[in-house]
Protein backbone atom coordinates (compact mmCIF):
# COMPACT_ATOMS: atom_id res chain seq x y z
CA UNK A 1 0.00 0.00 0.00
CA UNK A 2 1.69 3.67 -0.81
CA UNK A 3 1.20 6.16 1.31
CA UNK A 4 -0.54 9.56 0.50
CA UNK A 5 2.30 11.95 0.26
CA UNK A 6 0.72 15.21 -0.88
CA UNK A 7 -1.40 17.53 1.62
CA UNK A 8 -3.42 19.69 0.10
CA UNK A 9 -7.02 20.49 0.82
CA UNK A 10 -8.67 21.36 -2.44
CA UNK A 11 -6.30 19.88 -5.07
CA UNK A 12 -7.47 16.58 -5.28
CA UNK A 13 -11.21 18.01 -5.62
CA UNK A 14 -10.17 19.49 -8.74
CA UNK A 15 -8.02 16.75 -10.05
CA UNK A 16 -10.74 14.80 -9.70
CA UNK A 17 -13.61 16.99 -10.72
CA UNK A 18 -13.30 16.42 -14.90
CA UNK A 19 -13.62 12.51 -14.10
CA UNK A 20 -16.86 13.61 -11.99
CA UNK A 21 -18.33 15.86 -13.74
CA UNK A 22 -18.66 13.47 -17.04
CA UNK A 23 -19.69 10.73 -14.87
CA UNK A 24 -21.83 12.64 -13.18
CA UNK A 25 -23.41 14.53 -15.89
CA UNK A 26 -23.29 11.22 -18.86
CA UNK A 27 -23.22 8.10 -16.66
CA UNK A 28 -25.24 8.71 -13.56
CA UNK A 29 -27.52 11.08 -14.56
CA UNK A 30 -28.67 9.27 -17.92
CA UNK A 31 -28.70 5.95 -16.32
CA UNK A 32 -30.75 7.27 -13.34
CA UNK A 33 -32.97 8.65 -16.45
CA UNK A 34 -33.55 5.43 -18.30
CA UNK A 35 -34.67 3.77 -15.11
CA UNK A 36 -36.72 6.77 -14.42
CA UNK A 37 -38.30 6.80 -17.68
CA UNK A 38 -39.06 3.33 -17.73
CA UNK A 39 -41.45 3.91 -15.34
CA UNK A 40 -43.29 6.12 -17.80
CA UNK A 41 -45.01 6.53 -20.84
CA UNK A 42 -45.74 8.95 -23.34
CA UNK A 43 -48.73 10.67 -23.29
CA UNK A 44 -51.01 10.11 -26.53
CA UNK A 45 -49.71 13.37 -27.83
CA UNK A 46 -46.23 13.13 -26.43
CA UNK A 47 -46.84 16.16 -24.35
CA UNK A 48 -46.46 14.40 -20.84
CA UNK A 49 -45.32 11.55 -19.28
CA UNK A 50 -47.72 9.33 -17.56
CA UNK A 51 -46.85 7.13 -14.97
CA UNK A 52 -47.20 3.45 -15.52
CA UNK A 53 -45.42 2.06 -12.71
CA UNK A 54 -43.72 -1.10 -13.57
CA UNK A 55 -46.24 -1.13 -16.75
CA UNK A 56 -43.55 -1.17 -19.23
CA UNK A 57 -42.04 -4.22 -17.86
CA UNK A 58 -44.87 -6.16 -18.29
CA UNK A 59 -45.42 -5.17 -21.45
CA UNK A 60 -42.19 -5.81 -22.69
CA UNK A 61 -41.81 -9.56 -20.97
CA UNK A 62 -45.44 -10.22 -22.71
CA UNK A 63 -44.20 -9.00 -25.89
CA UNK A 64 -43.80 -11.74 -28.14
CA UNK A 65 -41.52 -9.43 -30.46
CA UNK A 66 -39.29 -9.00 -27.34
CA UNK A 67 -38.82 -12.03 -26.47
CA UNK A 68 -37.82 -13.13 -29.49
CA UNK A 69 -35.35 -10.62 -30.33
CA UNK A 70 -34.08 -11.78 -26.35
CA UNK A 71 -33.72 -15.32 -27.27
CA UNK A 72 -32.29 -14.14 -30.49
CA UNK A 73 -29.86 -11.97 -28.93
CA UNK A 74 -28.47 -14.94 -26.32
CA UNK A 75 -27.99 -17.54 -29.52
CA UNK A 76 -26.11 -14.96 -31.30
CA UNK A 77 -23.71 -13.98 -28.40
CA UNK A 78 -23.84 -18.13 -27.54
CA UNK A 79 -22.72 -18.84 -31.23
CA UNK A 80 -20.34 -15.90 -31.58
CA UNK A 81 -18.31 -16.71 -28.31
CA UNK A 82 -18.47 -20.16 -28.63
CA UNK A 83 -17.89 -20.96 -32.18
CA UNK A 84 -15.39 -17.88 -31.83
CA UNK A 85 -13.63 -19.77 -28.94
CA UNK A 86 -13.46 -22.98 -29.55
CA UNK A 87 -12.15 -22.13 -33.40
CA UNK A 88 -9.13 -20.37 -31.87
CA UNK A 89 -8.70 -22.52 -29.23
CA UNK A 90 -8.15 -25.56 -31.81
CA UNK A 91 -6.40 -23.79 -34.33
CA UNK A 92 -3.90 -22.26 -31.36
CA UNK A 93 -3.32 -25.75 -29.69
CA UNK A 94 -2.27 -27.23 -33.06
CA UNK A 95 -0.10 -24.51 -33.99
CA UNK A 96 1.13 -24.20 -30.44
CA UNK A 97 5.06 -24.65 -31.31
CA UNK A 98 8.26 -23.12 -30.84
CA UNK A 99 8.77 -21.45 -34.21
CA UNK A 100 10.03 -18.22 -35.97
CA UNK A 101 8.22 -15.11 -36.98
CA UNK A 102 5.23 -15.57 -34.07
CA UNK A 103 5.22 -11.47 -33.77
CA UNK A 104 4.69 -11.43 -37.55
CA UNK A 105 2.17 -13.61 -37.24
CA UNK A 106 0.71 -11.90 -34.22
CA UNK A 107 0.33 -8.66 -36.54
CA UNK A 108 -1.15 -10.32 -39.33
CA UNK A 109 -4.15 -11.76 -37.26
CA UNK A 110 -4.41 -9.07 -34.94
CA UNK A 111 -5.20 -6.19 -37.16
CA UNK A 112 -8.75 -6.56 -37.72
CA UNK A 113 -9.41 -5.43 -34.70
CA UNK A 114 -8.71 -2.06 -35.75
CA UNK A 115 -12.22 -2.64 -37.89
CA UNK A 116 -15.42 -0.96 -37.06
CA UNK A 117 -18.14 -4.03 -36.92
CA UNK A 118 -20.36 -2.08 -39.33
CA UNK A 119 -17.40 -1.79 -41.67
CA UNK A 120 -16.66 -5.56 -40.90
CA UNK A 121 -20.38 -5.95 -41.97
CA UNK A 122 -20.05 -3.94 -44.90
CA UNK A 123 -16.87 -6.38 -45.91
CA UNK A 124 -18.91 -9.23 -45.42
CA UNK A 125 -22.30 -8.09 -46.79
CA UNK A 126 -20.96 -8.17 -49.94
CA UNK A 127 -19.75 -11.27 -50.05
CA UNK A 128 -22.80 -12.85 -48.29
CA UNK A 129 -24.54 -10.80 -51.38
CA UNK A 130 -27.35 -13.12 -53.06
CA UNK A 131 -26.52 -11.48 -56.50
CA UNK A 132 -23.32 -10.44 -56.59
CA UNK A 133 -21.38 -12.33 -53.85
CA UNK A 134 -18.96 -14.99 -53.66
CA UNK A 135 -20.33 -16.94 -50.96
CA UNK A 136 -23.50 -17.80 -52.63
CA UNK A 137 -21.84 -17.80 -56.02
CA UNK A 138 -19.49 -20.56 -54.56
CA UNK A 139 -23.19 -22.41 -52.53
CA UNK A 140 -24.74 -22.80 -55.73
CA UNK A 141 -22.45 -25.59 -57.37
CA UNK A 142 -23.45 -27.81 -54.52
CA UNK A 143 -26.78 -26.57 -53.58
CA UNK A 144 -30.21 -25.19 -54.76
CA UNK A 145 -30.90 -23.51 -52.03
CA UNK A 146 -30.67 -19.95 -51.97
CA UNK A 147 -28.32 -18.48 -49.66
CA UNK A 148 -30.28 -14.84 -50.02
CA UNK A 149 -30.19 -13.04 -46.19
CA UNK A 150 -32.97 -10.41 -48.19
CA UNK A 151 -35.09 -13.01 -47.19
CA UNK A 152 -34.15 -15.88 -44.83
CA UNK A 153 -33.42 -14.82 -41.69
CA UNK A 154 -31.04 -17.69 -40.53
CA UNK A 155 -28.94 -16.92 -43.31
CA UNK A 156 -28.96 -12.84 -42.04
CA UNK A 157 -28.31 -14.44 -38.64
CA UNK A 158 -25.52 -16.33 -40.15
CA UNK A 159 -24.03 -13.63 -41.87
CA UNK A 160 -24.22 -10.89 -38.88
CA UNK A 161 -22.14 -14.20 -36.87
CA UNK A 162 -19.53 -14.91 -39.12
CA UNK A 163 -18.91 -10.69 -39.22
CA UNK A 164 -18.43 -10.92 -35.52
CA UNK A 165 -16.52 -14.12 -35.09
CA UNK A 166 -14.05 -13.03 -37.55
CA UNK A 167 -13.81 -9.44 -36.49
CA UNK A 168 -12.58 -11.07 -32.89
CA UNK A 169 -10.85 -14.32 -34.01
CA UNK A 170 -7.35 -13.04 -34.79
CA UNK A 171 -7.74 -11.23 -30.70
CA UNK A 172 -8.87 -14.89 -29.67
CA UNK A 173 -6.06 -16.77 -31.70
CA UNK A 174 -3.68 -14.75 -30.42
CA UNK A 175 -4.83 -14.83 -26.75
CA UNK A 176 -5.11 -18.36 -26.70
CA UNK A 177 -1.50 -18.90 -28.55
CA UNK A 178 -0.06 -16.69 -25.51
CA UNK A 179 -1.61 -18.68 -22.97
CA UNK A 180 -0.66 -21.89 -24.49
CA UNK A 181 3.07 -20.84 -24.73
CA UNK A 182 2.98 -20.38 -21.36
CA UNK A 183 2.38 -23.88 -20.07
CA UNK A 184 5.72 -26.10 -19.57
CA UNK A 185 6.46 -27.97 -21.97
CA UNK A 186 7.92 -30.77 -19.05
CA UNK A 187 4.51 -30.76 -18.09
CA UNK A 188 3.06 -32.15 -21.16
CA UNK A 189 5.91 -34.16 -21.84
CA UNK A 190 5.80 -35.92 -18.22
CA UNK A 191 1.91 -36.69 -19.16
CA UNK A 192 3.14 -37.78 -22.55
CA UNK A 193 5.56 -40.52 -20.71
CA UNK A 194 3.01 -41.53 -18.51
CA UNK A 195 1.21 -42.51 -21.67
CA UNK A 196 -1.60 -40.03 -22.29
CA UNK A 197 -2.47 -39.45 -25.52
CA UNK A 198 -2.86 -35.98 -27.34
CA UNK A 199 -7.13 -36.21 -26.41
CA UNK A 200 -5.93 -37.40 -22.29
CA UNK A 201 -3.12 -34.53 -22.39
CA UNK A 202 -5.11 -31.88 -23.95
CA UNK A 203 -8.47 -32.41 -21.48
CA UNK A 204 -6.95 -33.47 -18.59
CA UNK A 205 -3.86 -30.68 -18.53
CA UNK A 206 -4.19 -28.27 -21.26
CA UNK A 207 -7.85 -27.18 -20.94
CA UNK A 208 -7.77 -26.43 -17.24
CA UNK A 209 -4.67 -24.67 -17.37
CA UNK A 210 -6.22 -22.35 -20.51
CA UNK A 211 -9.29 -22.21 -18.15
CA UNK A 212 -8.35 -17.97 -16.64
CA UNK A 213 -8.06 -17.15 -20.65
CA UNK A 214 -10.40 -18.87 -21.51
CA UNK A 215 -12.67 -17.35 -18.99
CA UNK A 216 -11.44 -13.70 -19.71
CA UNK A 217 -11.93 -14.15 -23.43
CA UNK A 218 -15.28 -15.90 -22.45
CA UNK A 219 -16.44 -12.78 -20.33
CA UNK A 220 -14.82 -10.55 -23.13
CA UNK A 221 -16.39 -11.93 -26.39
CA UNK A 222 -20.14 -12.44 -24.78
CA UNK A 223 -19.55 -8.53 -23.66
CA UNK A 224 -18.70 -7.89 -27.17
CA UNK A 225 -21.32 -9.37 -29.29
CA UNK A 226 -24.03 -8.28 -26.60
CA UNK A 227 -22.92 -4.16 -26.69
CA UNK A 228 -20.54 -3.77 -29.41
CA UNK A 229 -22.08 -5.30 -32.18
CA UNK A 230 -25.18 -2.71 -32.68
CA UNK A 231 -23.47 -1.37 -35.84
CA UNK A 232 -23.13 -4.51 -37.50
CA UNK A 233 -26.93 -5.23 -37.34
CA UNK A 234 -27.62 -1.07 -38.39
CA UNK A 235 -25.22 -1.18 -41.05
CA UNK A 236 -26.22 -4.13 -42.49
CA UNK A 237 -29.43 -6.18 -41.90
CA UNK A 238 -31.30 -3.26 -40.11
CA UNK A 239 -32.99 -6.25 -38.00
CA UNK A 240 -34.20 -7.97 -40.64
CA UNK A 241 -35.35 -9.55 -42.96
CA UNK A 242 -38.54 -9.66 -40.52
CA UNK A 243 -37.01 -9.28 -37.31
CA UNK A 244 -34.76 -12.12 -37.70
CA UNK A 245 -31.36 -9.91 -36.74
CA UNK A 246 -32.97 -7.83 -34.07
CA UNK A 247 -30.35 -7.57 -31.49
CA UNK A 248 -31.34 -6.20 -28.06
CA UNK A 249 -29.39 -2.97 -28.20
CA UNK A 250 -30.89 -2.41 -31.98
CA UNK A 251 -34.42 -2.71 -30.41
CA UNK A 252 -33.96 -0.61 -27.90
CA UNK A 253 -32.67 1.84 -29.74
CA UNK A 254 -35.01 1.42 -32.64
CA UNK A 255 -37.59 1.51 -30.59
CA UNK A 256 -36.67 4.85 -28.81
CA UNK A 257 -35.71 6.56 -31.91
CA UNK A 258 -37.50 5.40 -34.45
CA UNK A 259 -40.89 4.13 -32.71
CA UNK A 260 -40.63 7.26 -29.84
CA UNK A 261 -41.45 4.85 -27.30
CA UNK A 262 -39.60 6.57 -24.72
CA UNK A 263 -40.50 4.25 -21.75
CA UNK A 264 -40.62 0.97 -23.83
CA UNK A 265 -37.12 1.57 -24.85
CA UNK A 266 -35.99 2.73 -21.64
CA UNK A 267 -37.43 -0.51 -19.62
CA UNK A 268 -34.93 -2.58 -22.24
CA UNK A 269 -32.01 0.05 -21.50
CA UNK A 270 -33.07 -1.23 -17.54
CA UNK A 271 -33.38 -4.60 -18.89
CA UNK A 272 -29.53 -4.71 -20.00
CA UNK A 273 -28.18 -2.55 -17.19
CA UNK A 274 -28.56 -6.36 -15.06
CA UNK A 275 -27.22 -8.67 -18.32
CA UNK A 276 -24.04 -5.54 -18.19
CA UNK A 277 -23.92 -5.91 -14.46
CA UNK A 278 -24.09 -9.74 -14.57
CA UNK A 279 -21.20 -9.54 -17.33
CA UNK A 280 -19.12 -7.45 -14.63
CA UNK A 281 -19.59 -8.73 -11.61
CA UNK A 282 -18.90 -12.36 -13.00
CA UNK A 283 -15.45 -10.58 -15.20
CA UNK A 284 -14.38 -9.29 -11.11
CA UNK A 285 -15.12 -12.42 -9.49
CA UNK A 286 -13.61 -14.61 -11.30
CA UNK A 287 -10.77 -12.91 -13.00
CA UNK A 288 -10.13 -12.00 -9.65
CA UNK A 289 -8.74 -8.76 -10.39
CA UNK A 290 -7.18 -6.07 -7.67
CA UNK A 291 -10.36 -3.37 -7.76
CA UNK A 292 -10.18 -3.17 -3.80
CA UNK A 293 -9.26 -0.14 -2.33
CA UNK B 1 -3.32 -13.62 -15.74
CA UNK B 2 -2.09 -10.31 -17.96
CA UNK B 3 1.49 -10.36 -17.00
CA UNK B 4 1.78 -14.05 -17.94
CA UNK B 5 0.71 -13.10 -21.19
CA UNK B 6 3.01 -10.52 -21.26
CA UNK B 7 5.55 -12.69 -20.66
CA UNK B 8 5.25 -15.27 -23.08
CA UNK B 9 6.08 -13.76 -26.79
CA UNK B 10 3.23 -13.63 -28.69
CA UNK B 11 2.00 -10.21 -26.84
CA UNK B 12 5.34 -8.81 -26.30
CA UNK B 13 8.18 -7.37 -28.68
CA UNK B 14 10.53 -10.01 -27.88
CA UNK B 15 10.39 -13.00 -29.34
CA UNK B 16 12.08 -16.14 -28.71
CA UNK B 17 13.83 -16.74 -31.74
CA UNK B 18 15.78 -20.04 -30.55
CA UNK B 19 14.55 -23.50 -30.97
CA UNK B 20 15.22 -26.19 -29.04
CA UNK B 21 13.19 -29.00 -31.21
CA UNK B 22 12.53 -28.67 -34.68
CA UNK B 23 10.03 -31.02 -35.25
CA UNK B 24 6.95 -31.73 -37.25
CA UNK B 25 4.92 -29.64 -34.86
CA UNK B 26 6.83 -26.59 -36.05
CA UNK B 27 5.93 -27.08 -39.55
CA UNK B 28 2.42 -27.78 -38.96
CA UNK B 29 2.27 -24.85 -36.95
CA UNK B 30 3.12 -22.72 -39.76
CA UNK B 31 1.08 -24.20 -42.23
CA UNK B 32 -2.54 -23.53 -39.74
CA UNK B 33 -0.87 -19.63 -38.96
CA UNK B 34 -0.75 -19.10 -42.40
CA UNK B 35 -4.02 -20.60 -43.23
CA UNK B 36 -5.44 -18.18 -40.69
CA UNK B 37 -3.78 -15.35 -41.60
CA UNK B 38 -4.87 -15.93 -45.45
CA UNK B 39 -8.48 -16.63 -44.42
CA UNK B 40 -8.74 -13.50 -41.75
CA UNK B 41 -7.28 -11.43 -44.59
CA UNK B 42 -9.64 -12.22 -47.35
CA UNK B 43 -12.66 -10.23 -47.09
CA UNK B 44 -10.70 -7.14 -46.62
CA UNK B 45 -8.29 -8.19 -49.98
CA UNK B 46 -11.86 -8.91 -51.33
CA UNK B 47 -12.71 -5.72 -50.31
CA UNK B 48 -9.91 -3.85 -52.08
CA UNK B 49 -10.19 -5.51 -55.48
CA UNK B 50 -13.66 -5.09 -55.73
CA UNK B 51 -12.22 -1.26 -54.96
CA UNK B 52 -10.44 -1.27 -57.75
CA UNK B 53 -12.86 -2.38 -60.27
CA UNK B 54 -16.15 -1.08 -62.89
CA UNK B 55 -19.48 -1.65 -61.00
CA UNK B 56 -20.29 -4.37 -64.03
CA UNK B 57 -17.21 -6.21 -63.07
CA UNK B 58 -17.65 -5.91 -59.38
CA UNK B 59 -21.53 -6.97 -60.15
CA UNK B 60 -20.45 -10.19 -62.47
CA UNK B 61 -20.95 -13.31 -62.14
CA UNK B 62 -18.01 -15.65 -61.43
CA UNK B 63 -16.61 -12.96 -59.18
CA UNK B 64 -13.70 -11.57 -60.20
CA UNK B 65 -10.71 -11.84 -57.70
CA UNK B 66 -8.21 -10.12 -59.54
CA UNK B 67 -7.35 -6.13 -59.32
CA UNK B 68 -8.47 -4.27 -61.68
CA UNK B 69 -7.41 -0.36 -63.21
CA UNK B 70 -10.52 1.98 -61.54
CA UNK B 71 -8.84 2.91 -58.87
CA UNK B 72 -8.83 6.24 -59.07
CA UNK B 73 -11.98 7.05 -60.53
CA UNK B 74 -13.80 4.97 -57.97
CA UNK B 75 -11.77 6.55 -54.88
CA UNK B 76 -12.69 10.05 -56.29
CA UNK B 77 -16.16 9.02 -56.87
CA UNK B 78 -16.40 7.48 -53.17
CA UNK B 79 -14.77 10.79 -51.53
CA UNK B 80 -16.92 13.25 -53.69
CA UNK B 81 -20.19 10.96 -52.63
CA UNK B 82 -19.96 10.51 -49.40
CA UNK B 83 -18.53 13.74 -48.61
CA UNK B 84 -15.51 11.37 -47.22
CA UNK B 85 -13.62 14.65 -46.36
CA UNK B 86 -15.76 16.09 -43.67
CA UNK B 87 -16.41 12.38 -42.37
CA UNK B 88 -12.75 11.49 -41.70
CA UNK B 89 -12.17 14.73 -39.99
CA UNK B 90 -14.98 14.76 -37.94
CA UNK B 91 -13.84 11.23 -37.07
CA UNK B 92 -9.96 12.30 -36.85
CA UNK B 93 -11.35 14.89 -34.58
CA UNK B 94 -13.68 12.84 -32.15
CA UNK B 95 -10.89 10.54 -31.85
CA UNK B 96 -8.15 12.37 -31.32
CA UNK B 97 -10.07 14.57 -28.60
CA UNK B 98 -11.33 11.39 -26.77
CA UNK B 99 -8.13 9.61 -26.84
CA UNK B 100 -6.05 12.58 -25.27
CA UNK B 101 -9.27 13.82 -23.25
CA UNK B 102 -9.72 10.12 -21.54
CA UNK B 103 -5.75 10.23 -21.40
CA UNK B 104 -5.62 13.48 -19.19
CA UNK B 105 -8.34 13.45 -16.92
CA UNK B 106 -7.79 9.38 -16.39
CA UNK B 107 -4.66 10.72 -15.75
CA UNK B 108 -5.38 13.63 -13.13
CA UNK B 109 -8.08 11.32 -10.70
CA UNK B 110 -5.71 8.55 -10.99
CA UNK B 111 -2.99 10.79 -9.58
CA UNK B 112 -5.39 12.09 -6.66
CA UNK B 113 -5.97 9.11 -5.81
CA UNK B 114 -2.86 7.23 -5.36
CA UNK B 115 -1.34 11.00 -3.91
CA UNK B 116 -4.09 12.34 -1.88
CA UNK B 117 -5.99 11.72 1.14
CA UNK B 118 -9.13 13.10 0.79
CA UNK B 119 -12.51 12.99 2.06
CA UNK B 120 -14.83 10.86 -0.33
CA UNK B 121 -11.77 9.55 -2.04
CA UNK B 122 -13.48 5.69 -1.74
CA UNK B 123 -17.10 6.98 -3.18
CA UNK B 124 -15.19 8.49 -6.26
CA UNK B 125 -13.35 5.19 -6.57
CA UNK B 126 -16.29 3.57 -6.83
CA UNK B 127 -18.21 5.75 -9.00
CA UNK B 128 -15.26 5.50 -11.98
CA UNK B 129 -15.76 1.66 -11.45
CA UNK B 130 -19.79 1.47 -12.21
CA UNK B 131 -19.23 3.45 -14.96
CA UNK B 132 -18.13 0.04 -16.47
CA UNK B 133 -21.34 -1.29 -15.82
CA UNK B 134 -23.02 1.95 -17.84
CA UNK B 135 -22.42 1.37 -21.42
CA UNK B 136 -24.17 3.47 -23.85
CA UNK B 137 -26.93 1.04 -24.84
CA UNK B 138 -28.52 1.45 -21.40
CA UNK B 139 -28.57 4.99 -21.33
CA UNK B 140 -29.78 5.65 -24.62
CA UNK B 141 -32.93 7.57 -24.94
CA UNK B 142 -32.11 9.17 -21.59
CA UNK B 143 -28.37 10.50 -22.51
CA UNK B 144 -29.37 11.97 -25.61
CA UNK B 145 -32.05 14.21 -23.71
CA UNK B 146 -29.26 15.05 -21.59
CA UNK B 147 -26.97 16.13 -24.87
CA UNK B 148 -29.76 17.86 -26.47
CA UNK B 149 -30.80 19.82 -23.21
CA UNK B 150 -26.80 21.16 -23.73
CA UNK B 151 -27.54 21.51 -27.18
CA UNK B 152 -24.48 19.68 -27.95
CA UNK B 153 -26.29 17.74 -30.63
CA UNK B 154 -24.52 17.76 -33.99
CA UNK B 155 -21.53 19.07 -32.18
CA UNK B 156 -17.92 17.91 -31.35
CA UNK B 157 -18.65 18.51 -28.08
CA UNK B 158 -21.38 16.24 -28.07
CA UNK B 159 -19.24 13.72 -30.42
CA UNK B 160 -16.20 13.53 -27.44
CA UNK B 161 -16.73 15.00 -24.16
CA UNK B 162 -19.12 12.43 -22.66
CA UNK B 163 -16.95 9.52 -23.71
CA UNK B 164 -13.61 10.91 -21.61
CA UNK B 165 -14.54 9.44 -18.54
CA UNK B 166 -12.84 5.74 -18.24
CA UNK B 167 -12.72 3.45 -15.46
CA UNK B 168 -10.00 1.14 -17.48
CA UNK B 169 -7.56 4.39 -18.16
CA UNK B 170 -8.08 5.98 -14.09
CA UNK B 171 -7.33 1.76 -12.86
CA UNK B 172 -4.65 1.52 -15.28
CA UNK B 173 -2.91 4.67 -14.07
CA UNK B 174 -3.66 4.17 -10.25
CA UNK B 175 -1.88 0.80 -10.88
CA UNK B 176 1.59 2.31 -13.15
CA UNK B 177 1.88 5.18 -9.86
CA UNK B 178 1.40 2.83 -7.39
CA UNK B 179 4.50 0.74 -8.55
CA UNK B 180 6.43 4.25 -8.46
CA UNK B 181 8.35 4.55 -5.21
CA UNK B 182 7.52 6.81 -2.96
CA UNK B 183 11.02 7.91 -2.02
CA UNK B 184 10.82 9.54 -5.35
CA UNK B 185 7.30 12.08 -4.68
CA UNK B 186 9.62 12.49 -1.20
CA UNK B 187 12.69 13.74 -2.90
CA UNK B 188 10.84 16.27 -5.09
CA UNK B 189 8.98 17.22 -2.07
CA UNK B 190 12.51 18.03 -0.50
CA UNK B 191 13.15 20.04 -3.70
CA UNK B 192 10.68 22.38 -3.06
CA UNK B 193 8.31 20.28 -5.71
CA UNK B 194 4.45 20.91 -5.51
CA UNK B 195 2.82 18.18 -6.53
CA UNK B 196 1.46 19.60 -9.94
CA UNK B 197 5.27 20.53 -11.10
CA UNK B 198 5.64 16.49 -9.60
CA UNK B 199 3.10 15.38 -12.05
CA UNK B 200 4.56 16.89 -14.81
CA UNK B 201 7.87 16.80 -14.23
CA UNK B 202 7.98 13.06 -13.33
CA UNK B 203 5.08 11.39 -13.60
CA UNK B 204 4.17 11.73 -17.13
CA UNK B 205 7.82 11.67 -17.96
CA UNK B 206 7.60 7.76 -16.46
CA UNK B 207 4.49 7.24 -18.00
CA UNK B 208 4.59 7.85 -21.60
CA UNK B 209 4.45 4.19 -22.63
CA UNK B 210 1.31 3.52 -20.89
CA UNK B 211 0.06 7.03 -22.68
CA UNK B 212 1.21 5.43 -26.01
CA UNK B 213 -0.90 2.20 -25.33
CA UNK B 214 -3.74 3.70 -24.03
CA UNK B 215 -3.82 6.17 -26.90
CA UNK B 216 -4.01 3.50 -29.35
CA UNK B 217 -6.67 1.44 -27.98
CA UNK B 218 -8.65 4.38 -27.08
CA UNK B 219 -7.91 6.39 -30.44
CA UNK B 220 -9.21 2.79 -32.06
CA UNK B 221 -11.81 2.58 -29.82
CA UNK B 222 -13.30 6.10 -30.52
CA UNK B 223 -13.12 6.01 -34.51
CA UNK B 224 -14.86 2.79 -34.51
CA UNK B 225 -17.70 3.99 -32.04
CA UNK B 226 -21.28 3.63 -33.90
CA UNK B 227 -23.95 4.32 -31.59
CA UNK B 228 -22.73 7.16 -29.88
CA UNK B 229 -22.11 9.33 -33.04
CA UNK B 230 -25.66 7.95 -34.37
CA UNK B 231 -27.66 8.91 -31.44
CA UNK B 232 -25.91 12.38 -30.92
CA UNK B 233 -25.33 13.46 -34.61
CA UNK B 234 -28.54 14.05 -37.39
CA UNK B 235 -27.23 16.66 -40.06
CA UNK B 236 -24.79 14.23 -42.61
CA UNK B 237 -21.94 16.85 -41.90
CA UNK B 238 -21.74 16.15 -38.47
CA UNK B 239 -21.64 12.10 -39.27
CA UNK B 240 -18.44 9.90 -38.41
CA UNK B 241 -16.88 7.94 -41.18
CA UNK B 242 -17.92 4.56 -39.60
CA UNK B 243 -21.59 6.12 -39.46
CA UNK B 244 -21.39 7.87 -42.82
CA UNK B 245 -20.68 4.81 -44.50
CA UNK B 246 -23.82 3.38 -44.13
CA UNK B 247 -25.33 5.76 -46.23
CA UNK B 248 -23.67 4.42 -48.95
CA UNK B 249 -25.15 1.05 -48.73
CA UNK B 250 -28.06 0.31 -51.12
CA UNK B 251 -31.52 -0.71 -49.51
CA UNK B 252 -33.60 -2.35 -51.76
CA UNK B 253 -34.39 1.19 -54.42
CA UNK B 254 -33.77 0.59 -58.25
CA UNK B 255 -30.60 2.46 -58.06
CA UNK B 256 -27.45 0.57 -59.74
CA UNK B 257 -25.33 -0.49 -56.68
CA UNK B 258 -22.38 0.77 -57.03
CA UNK B 259 -20.40 -1.48 -54.56
CA UNK B 260 -16.90 -0.59 -56.38
CA UNK B 261 -17.34 2.79 -54.78
CA UNK B 262 -18.84 1.48 -51.44
CA UNK B 263 -15.70 -0.84 -51.25
CA UNK B 264 -13.55 2.41 -51.76
CA UNK B 265 -15.12 4.42 -49.15
CA UNK B 266 -14.83 1.14 -46.51
CA UNK B 267 -11.58 1.13 -47.10
CA UNK B 268 -11.12 4.77 -46.52
CA UNK B 269 -12.78 4.13 -43.18
CA UNK B 270 -10.77 1.59 -42.31
CA UNK B 271 -7.48 2.38 -43.10
CA UNK B 272 -7.09 4.95 -40.22
CA UNK B 273 -7.82 2.94 -37.34
CA UNK B 274 -5.67 -0.17 -38.75
CA UNK B 275 -2.91 1.94 -39.48
CA UNK B 276 -2.62 3.10 -36.40
CA UNK B 277 -2.05 -0.41 -35.03
CA UNK B 278 0.01 -1.71 -37.85
CA UNK B 279 2.30 1.09 -37.05
CA UNK B 280 1.90 1.32 -33.77
CA UNK B 281 2.05 -2.31 -33.14
CA UNK B 282 4.17 -2.77 -29.82
CA UNK B 283 1.93 0.10 -27.95
CA UNK B 284 -1.42 -2.03 -29.13
CA UNK B 285 -0.31 -4.89 -27.74
CA UNK B 286 0.76 -3.62 -24.45
CA UNK B 287 -2.38 -1.44 -24.22
CA UNK B 288 -4.66 -4.87 -25.17
CA UNK B 289 -2.53 -6.59 -22.68
CA UNK B 290 -3.01 -3.62 -19.60
CA UNK B 291 -6.75 -2.55 -20.34
CA UNK B 292 -8.09 -5.59 -21.51
CA UNK B 293 -11.43 -4.09 -20.00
Amino acid sequence: MKRAVFRNRWLPYALVAPQLAITLAFFFWPAFGSVRLSLFRASPFGDRLIFVGLGNFQRLFGDTAYLRSAITSIIFSFIVTLVGLALALLLASFANAKIRGLALYRSLLLWPYGIAPATAGILWLFIFHPSYGILPYLLSFVTSYQFNWFLKGWVALTLIIVTAVWKQFGYNLAFYLAGLQAIEASVLEAASVDGAGVVRRFLAITFPLLSPVTFFLFTLNMTFSFFDTFGIVHAVTQGGPGDATSLLVYKAWKDGFEGLQLGLSAAQSVVLMVVVTMLTVLQFRYAERKVTY
Amino acid sequence: MARALADTGIVTAEVPTRRRRRDRGGALAHVILVVSVVVLAFPLYYALVISTQTVEQATSLPPSLLPSTHVLENYVTAWRKAEMGRLLLNSAVMSLSVAVGKIAISMLSAFAIVYFNFWGKQLVFWMVFVTLMLPIPVRIMSTYEVISSLGWINTYWGLSVPLMASATATFLFRQFFRTIPDSLAEAAQLDGAGPLRFLWSILIPLSMANIAALFVILFVYAWNEYLWPLMVTTRGEMRTAVVGLEALVPRGGSELPQWNVIMAAATMVLIPPVAVIVFMQRWFVKGLVETEK
